[in-house]
């Protein structure tokens, strides 16, 4: 996908006001279960936006939701300012990424790529020449007449990508398309992704469990857990300041250490985190832990780029701390043996208490 | 599973008695077709195709013949439009009263033919007070003709993915494009076995049939039965039969490999299953 991807689409340089999409107290149920618990939730127009959360959090179901494939239980969906909580998904100008693709088994490539312009009314030619464009911008333009079963895993990726974006929806939704590709061709694909959007200046809303691709990927991250939204945020706020444990645990791993630790520390009763690759480890030195915390190894993970150190505090608290292979001292811990850790007072993060 | 050598051979011999007993007396009355002798004397000591003849200008056997063939289209017809529509229902949707509604269609088949006969008879004739004809064969037969649409129809929505119909519906088709697009062509080759199957039973049967037929009229089946008895036709029952034979096992056979899938779509299926697979675990 170069800079001329998917020509058609008119080019939306800066978001107009207003959100694309808004959700307002959106509840679905099924049966007993409440799989989304009353989300609001503003998606900006123009902006890579994702929907990050472990299986179950709720995050797919609200991606189908805004297609249309469920209908909620309460609460409203706005598209561009219009209710369409109660549209059927063919009357919602948004477009899905499914995540197994769901091409078309029984049509070629480029009868599955020009289907919403066959569907819309579309000339035959015409639409059989936007196909053909929207194939050839994904470097798929020798293979029209195949099948998709004639394809490996990142061409179909790319096919669906160019199914949904040639009929120029207002919002591109992709409940992990990357899931099924391999890390390498993932990799790739995430950057292609992000380019993408911000050629055509679409709204893509990315439904994903690994954190690592929201944090590569988005202008802004909605972090799910059952059913809920805990926070919302740019990448670098909700990996530097987690808004609670569930956050700063599931995004990347913190350490979260006790109330009581921050008393004595601080002078104040919350729980705080403060990320492995912040902290410092060094072995105890004979006069004493002094300002730093003692701690007992208890497993030496070897990374390639770090050595993960984890180990437990005399009140049983489990720490993990990252040594980079370049400060060369991953060989001074031991299993069993006792190390002294620190931190910089900035890179303290309090945590609200449980609720 | 290993067998030990007098399990093969007792199992191959029973296998072999089955099919001698259920295979010989066709292959006896496909002889008979041709034998020259008037009371079938054994072994045959003439060949004739004289029979065949008259069977073919007999005015009974001909009308007999067009009735089956236009009942037994018919039926297969509703049975195709309604087995479809029960299986998408039943597949693709969540009501109340699912599992009785799946229950209630699959049951005419199980059925005895005598209760299915009267019944309807009691109800074309004492509740609704029309009188028989064809159409109330018609009826009767699609009531069990029906099942054979909808098993096949419902097997393979089963195993098809139901985001093609999401994907189709979200690129902007809307229910009855998606349907003739997409869902039909998946299911098209199950459509054809279901159906040729429906044809088979309906053409053959005979014990609904004479409950809901009217008088005067005769399916082939019905004329067989009529004139099994008469000695100057016996010769051409036995034609008849043979016709009768051919006419239900080729939809059978032809059913049979068309069912197993479409050549094509398993190859898709195979090589696309650990993304469906996955779909389904995290769906939620």
């Amino acid at each position: 996908m170069t800079s001329a991807a998917m020509p058609q689409t008119s080019r939306r340089k800066t978001a107009p006001a207003g959100p694309a999409i808004r959700l307002v107290g959106l509840s679905k149920r099924f049966g007993e279960t409440t799989a989304v618990d009353s989300v609001d939730l503003e998606i900006r127009s123009g902006e890579f936006f994702s929907m990050l959360g472990p299986s179950g959090s709720g995050k797919t179901t609200v991606l189908r939701l805004i297609a249309g494939f469920e209908l909620p239980t309460a609460g409203v969906i706005e598209l561009d300012g219009k209710d369409v909580s109660a549209r059927a998904p063919f009357e919602r100008d948004v477009n899905t990424v499914f995540q197994d693709y769901a091409l078309f088994p029984h049509m070629s490539l480029i009868e599955n790529v020009a289907y919403g312009l066959r569907v819309r009314g579309v000339a035959k030619a015409v639409r059989r020449q936007r196909a053909a464009e929207a194939l050839e911008q994904v470097q798929l333009g020798s293979f029209l007449d195949r099948r998709p079963s004639q394809l490996s895993g990142g061409q179909r990726q790319r096919v669906a990508l160019a199914r949904a974006l040639v009929v120029r929806p207002k919002v591109l939704l992709l409940d992990e398309p990357l899931g099924a590709l391999d890390l390498k061709l993932r990799q790739q694909m995430q950057v292609e992704l992000k380019e993408l959007q911000q050629e055509l200046g679409i709204t893509f809303i990315f439904v994903t469990h690994d954190q690592e691709e929201a944090l590569t990927m988005s202008d802004r991250i909605g972090v799910f857990n059952k059913g809920r939204i805990e926070q919302v945020g740019t990448p670098e706020e909700i990996y530097e300041r987690p808004n609670g444990p569930f956050v700063a645990n599931f995004v990347g791993t913190s350490n979260i250490f006790p109330g009581t630790l921050g008393r004595s520390l601080y002078g104040r009763d919350d729980r705080f985190s403060v990320r492995p690759e912040r902290i410092q480890l060094r072995p105890l030195p004979p006069e004493g832990p002094g300002t730093g915390i003692a701690l007992t190894v208890t497993a030496l993970v070897y990374l390639g780029h770090a050595t993960q150190v984890r180990g437990t505090l005399p009140d049983g608290t489990t720490a993990v701390a990252l040594i980079p292979v370049t400060a060369g001292r991953g060989g001074e811990f031991a299993v069993g043996q006792p190390a002294v850790l620190s931190w910089n007072r900035q890179d303290v993060v309090w945590l609200p208490p449980a609720s | 599973m290993k067998l030990s050598r007098s399990a093969r051979i007792t199992l191959g011999t029973l296998t072999a008695v089955v099919l001698l007993f259920i295979y010989v007396p066709l292959l006896l009355v496909v002889i008979n077709s041709f034998n020259g002798d008037r009371s079938f004397g054994w072994p045959p000591r003439s060949f004739t195709l004289e029979w065949w003849s008259r069977a073919f200008q007999s005015e009974g056997v001909r009308e007999a013949i067009a009735t089956s063939l236009w009942v037994a289209l018919i039926s297969t017809a509703i049975s195709l439009v309604l087995g479809t529509l029960l299986a998408l229902a039943l597949q693709r949707h969540d009501f109340f009263g699912k599992d009785v509604i799946n229950l209630l269609v699959i049951l005419p088949i199980a059925l005895p033919g005598i209760v299915t006969g009267i019944a309807l008879n009691n109800l074309f004739t004492t509740v609704l007070g029309v009188s028989l004809s064809l159409w109330t064969v018609i009826i009767a037969h699609a009531t069990f003709c029906m099942v054979t649409v909808f098993n096949n129809a419902i097997a393979r929505l089963r195993r098809t993915n139901s985001s093609f119909e999401e994907a189709s519906s979200d690129l902007g088709a809307g229910i009855f494009t998606t349907f003739r697009l997409v869902t039909l062509p998946q299911l098209r080759s199950a459509l054809v076995a279901g159906g040729l199957l429906a044809f088979a039973l309906s053409f053959d049967e005979i014990i609904v049939t004479t409950f809901t037929i009217g008088a005067g009229q005769q399916t082939l089946p019905v004329w067989i039965l009529n004139n099994l008895f008469r000695p100057n036709q016996a010769p051409v029952v036995n034609v008849v039969a043979v016709v009768l034979i051919i006419a239900s096992v080729v939809p059978v056979w032809l059913a049979q490999r068309l069912s197993g899938d479409a050549i094509g779509t398993t190859r898709s299926r195979k090589k696309a299953s650990p993304g469906i697979t996955k779909a389904s675990s995290t769906a939620r």
